[in-house]
């Protein structure tokens, strides 16, 4: 197939908020052709900006952060002051101009502000309007703040995440957040099909935390059903046996399972280890799962002859499922995520050159591309301002010297 | 029904066939819950009474079909013109899936957008390679954060990357409808479970690409807030079980440690380090690891005392950044569920009823319902094959050649 264009061409997005959850919607539809509109102000900047490292040089700056650039390619950037009359002026001008608004402030504050989708529902209809935040627009705790380092906790991951007798623990951050940015970028794309079709828009309440349940949905069923509840087990799986990852000779880590014992004695075959054919310790799957320390010891001493890559190789060519424990940095250069092309650099003024990521589905006719490094804060005021909303040059500069694009 | 409209709901009108495994079932639930017809395909004998099977493959029509035989392939390819999202699962480099090849359904169907979910993806070294939950989380770096420091990488202990698979194909589905509607083909939609899980990885890579420095595993801790390096306590004992809580920086993370000290200040614990905090000027991205320490030590103290329902009582009060370490158990209670009916409870196959995750979103402030009992029996089958145009004399000689179930 031919690849001829991106699939959301034309399609107009502004996006209120900041850190994870909201914005990473934007990126991913920037990433497939969306024009896509953050709004911050000075005094507001995103928060990911001035909290989260790494920085360039290791040195804060708002406009240093890798954190925030990462999740923010492929957009512009314009700054507003929402405390004046003239800043949310603007910020409606920009609803107008827009098929999507995603924003993951706090419960109410659209509405404060005067930018809820009620007050903008009837003069454009067909408008798509996502509030996605902690536990959702309604409900007795509709109004904790929150992040998703701790939410992912709630919805049941840490405790699920360690040593069986050991304490809980993170996938090293806000995992949850990228739940809610998936599934809401599912929800939005779905409701600006039907807009496109039908021009009938959408208001759309995702709370983070039920987003996340979903992702529990096998665990808190089985609950339901009988009783059972999720517990932290290492690397221990029902099934497989073993199920775990192991220290290989070039320090770096081999992950490797069985589900059967015809692929346990093909393991047996590929580690040089036939003495354990016949092992009764060993020899099903029931007395394997008996007998884990003991046969994590023998795959360890086995491993430890061999190089992680090398023993995936021989072990998938024979059948059995086994792949590195990829490191972050070993990401860079795991070749299927460069035949994926998922690492895109693109220059960043501040920064330099940095690798953004592409996000998941290959699409063969219209598969996407990071456009630009993330905006340096208000880099795009006039861009978008005129070029995009068609403000007069006069306009633009008196709305900047009376502070609007603060 | 929800919210209809004159609109419907946001995928009326697409029909979608699901004939994927585990790592697929996700996304038909997704499209499913969007609005779309989704028909799961299973084989006449699979056992649908599996937890993990009716969890995720709830909200779905059933079609039970022998799609091993070369009678039930055809029945497939007659549908496909019937569809517009096929979703399937083969795995890379098995000869028996080439009829699932991309062109030869595009042959059939110009208009099909079909959605390939692989532990690895379709093309490339390793697409051939096989994988579990475990090795997809080995490969896309998730292990690597998971763990003691130097310890054992571990993967979760609840399967996740089927869910990121899943959720990669919906989104790749429906950007790929959007593109139809706006007079696009239909396509490919190639998904890696292994690229998918990396966005779980938030923004760990971008330590490695701008200062050089490689996250790994932290234990309970949470890394990657301080210029420093420093590490931040994540998890604390408390009198139930954990609770999560971090000293965050900036003006949500000022308000949230002043309010954790002015609630310790109330029940008379002792402040040790805090007292001295001045929380304005106090930035835990510049912090040094031993000023974190010295300021944890209290709190630890202070939260070992507490339990999880008192923690999450006070942090929605106080505005404190926290949230207790809840099990399955412990969120099947939570009355902000309750409030907002999340939970739907549907036919269970002994009669009763089982409580399943609702529709994942709200529309103007209604939660659309679950539209189809998980594994509705054989009932959709037969319906099922004359929408897509078997006549009543081919629906009995395919049931009578074993292909399809028997009504």
């Amino acid at each position: 197939m031919m690849e001829t264009g991106n699939a959301l061409e034309g399609v107009k997005v502004v996006e209120f908020g900041g850190y994870a959850a909201g914005p990473h919607i934007g990126k991913v539809l920037g990433n497939f052709g969306a024009v896509v509109v953050h709004v911050e102000s000075h005094d507001r900047p995103d928060g990911f900006r001035l909290e989260y490292p790494p920085y360039k040089e290791g040195r804060p700056g708002v406009d240093r952060g890798g954190c925030f650039a990462f999740f923010n390619d492929s957009k512009y950037g314009v700054t507003l002051n929402l405390k004046t009359p003239a800043g949310l002026a603007l910020a409606h001008r920009l609803i107008d101009w827009a098929d999507l608004v995603v924003e993951n402030m706090r419960p109410g504050v659209m509405a404060r502000l005067g930018l809820g989708y009620r007050d903008v529902c009837e003069t454009h209809p067909d408008l798509v309007f996502l509030s996605t935040c902690n536990m959702g627009q309604s409900g007795p705790r509709a109004h904790t703040p929150g992040f998703g380092s701790q939410l992912s906790s709630l919805a049941g991951f840490c405790g699920t995440i360690g040593e069986t007798d050991g304490p809980p623990m993170l996938l090293y951050g806000p995992y949850i957040d990228f739940i809610a940015s998936g599934l809401g970028t599912a929800a939005v794309l779905a409701a600006l099909d039907r807009s496109r079709r039908t021009g009938k828009g959408a208001e759309l309440d995702l709370s983070q935390y039920e987003t996340g349940l979903h992702f529990m949905a096998g665990a808190l069923f089985d609950q339901d059903r009988t009783g059972a509840v999720a517990t932290r087990r290492g690397n221990a799986d029902t099934v497989a046996a073993p199920h775990g990852a192991y220290p290989c000779r070039d320090d770096r880590w081999l992950a490797l399972s069985c589900r059967s014992d015809e692929e346990f004695q093909t393991l047996l075959r590929c580690l040089d280890l036939p003495e354990l054919a016949t092992d009764p310790r060993f020899v099903t799957g029931a007395a394997r799962h008996v007998h884990l320390t003991e046969l994590d010891g023998v795959i360890t001493q086995a491993c430890a002859m061999r190089d992680a890559g090398e023993a995936a190789e021989a072990l998938q060519a024979a059948g059995i499922t086994a792949h590195p424990v990829n490191t972050v940095a070993d990401l860079f250069d795991d070749p299927q995520l460069e035949d994926y092309r998922n690492w895109r650099r693109r220059y960043h003024p501040v920064i330099g050159d940095q690798a953004y990521w592409f996000p998941g589905p290959a699409l063969s006719a219209t598969p996407g591309e990071v456009t630009r490094a993330a905006p340096l804060l208000g880099a795009d005021n006039e861009t978008v301002f005129k070029q995009l909303l068609g403000m007069k040059d006069r306009e633009f500069d008196d709305q900047k010297a009376r502070g609007t694009f603060e | 029904m929800p919210v209809a409209g004159d609109g419907g709901t946001m995928l009326e009108g697409y029909r979608v066939l699901d004939l994927s495994g585990p790592l697929g079932w996700v996304a038909g639930r997704i499209l499913a819950d969007l609005g779309a017809d989704v028909i799961k395909v299973e084989s006449p004998d699979a056992d649908l009474e599996e937890i993990d099977w009716r969890a995720f493959n709830v909200n779905k029509r059933l079609l039970r079909l022998d799609t091993k035989s070369v009678a039930g392939r055809q029945v497939v390819d007659r549908a496909l013109a019937e569809v517009d999202v096929l979703i399937e699962t083969a795995q890379p480099g098995i000869p028996a899936d080439t009829w699932l090849e991309p062109a030869r359904l595009t042959a059939i169907n110009p208009g099909l957008v079909h959605v390939s979910v692989t532990p690895f993806g379709r093309h490339g070294p390793r697409a051939h390679w096989r994988g579990t939950d475990l090795e997809i989380m080995a490969a896309s770096g998730a292990m690597s954060l998971i763990g003691e420091p130097g310890g054992v990488p571990l993967r979760m202990s609840v399967p996740q990357s089927h869910a990121w698979a899943g959720m990669h194909a919906a989104c790749g589905a429906v950007l790929a409808l959007f593109n139809r509607t706006s007079g696009g083909s239909g396509q490919h939609v190639d998904v890696s479970a292994q690229v998918a899980l990396v966005t779980a990885l938030a923004h760990a890579p971008t330590f490695v690409d701008i200062l050089g420095t490689v996250p790994d595993r932290a234990g309970s801790a949470i890394t990657g807030r301080s210029v420093h390096g420093a590490n931040f306590r994540a998890f604390w004992k408390c009198r139930d079980g954990y609770l999560n809580f971090v000293v965050y920086g900036g003006p949500a993370g000022r308000r949230s440690n002043q309010a954790l000290v002015e609630w310790m200040t109330e029940k008379g614990a002792a402040l040790g380090a805090l007292v001295d905090i001045d929380w304005i000027k106090f930035d835990p991205k510049l912090a040094q690891q031993g000023e974190i320490d010295r300021l944890e030590e209290p709190i630890a103290a202070f939260l070992e005392g507490v339990n999880k329902q008192e923690f999450l009582d006070e942090a929605c009060t106080r505005e404190i950044l926290g949230y207790p370490v809840s099990t399955t158990a412990d969120i099947a209670e939570d009355p902000q569920l309750e409030a907002r009916g999340f939970w739907q409870y549907l036919p269970a196959p002994d009669g009763g009823s089982e409580r399943h995750c609702g529709v994942f979103y709200m529309e103007n402030g209604v939660r659309p319902e679950i539209r189809h009992a998980a594994g509705n029996g054989h009932a959709d089958t037969h319906g099922v094959l004359s929408e897509f145009g078997f006549d009543a004399r081919e629906i009995s000689e395919l049931r009578d050649g074993g292909i399809v179930a028997p009504a």
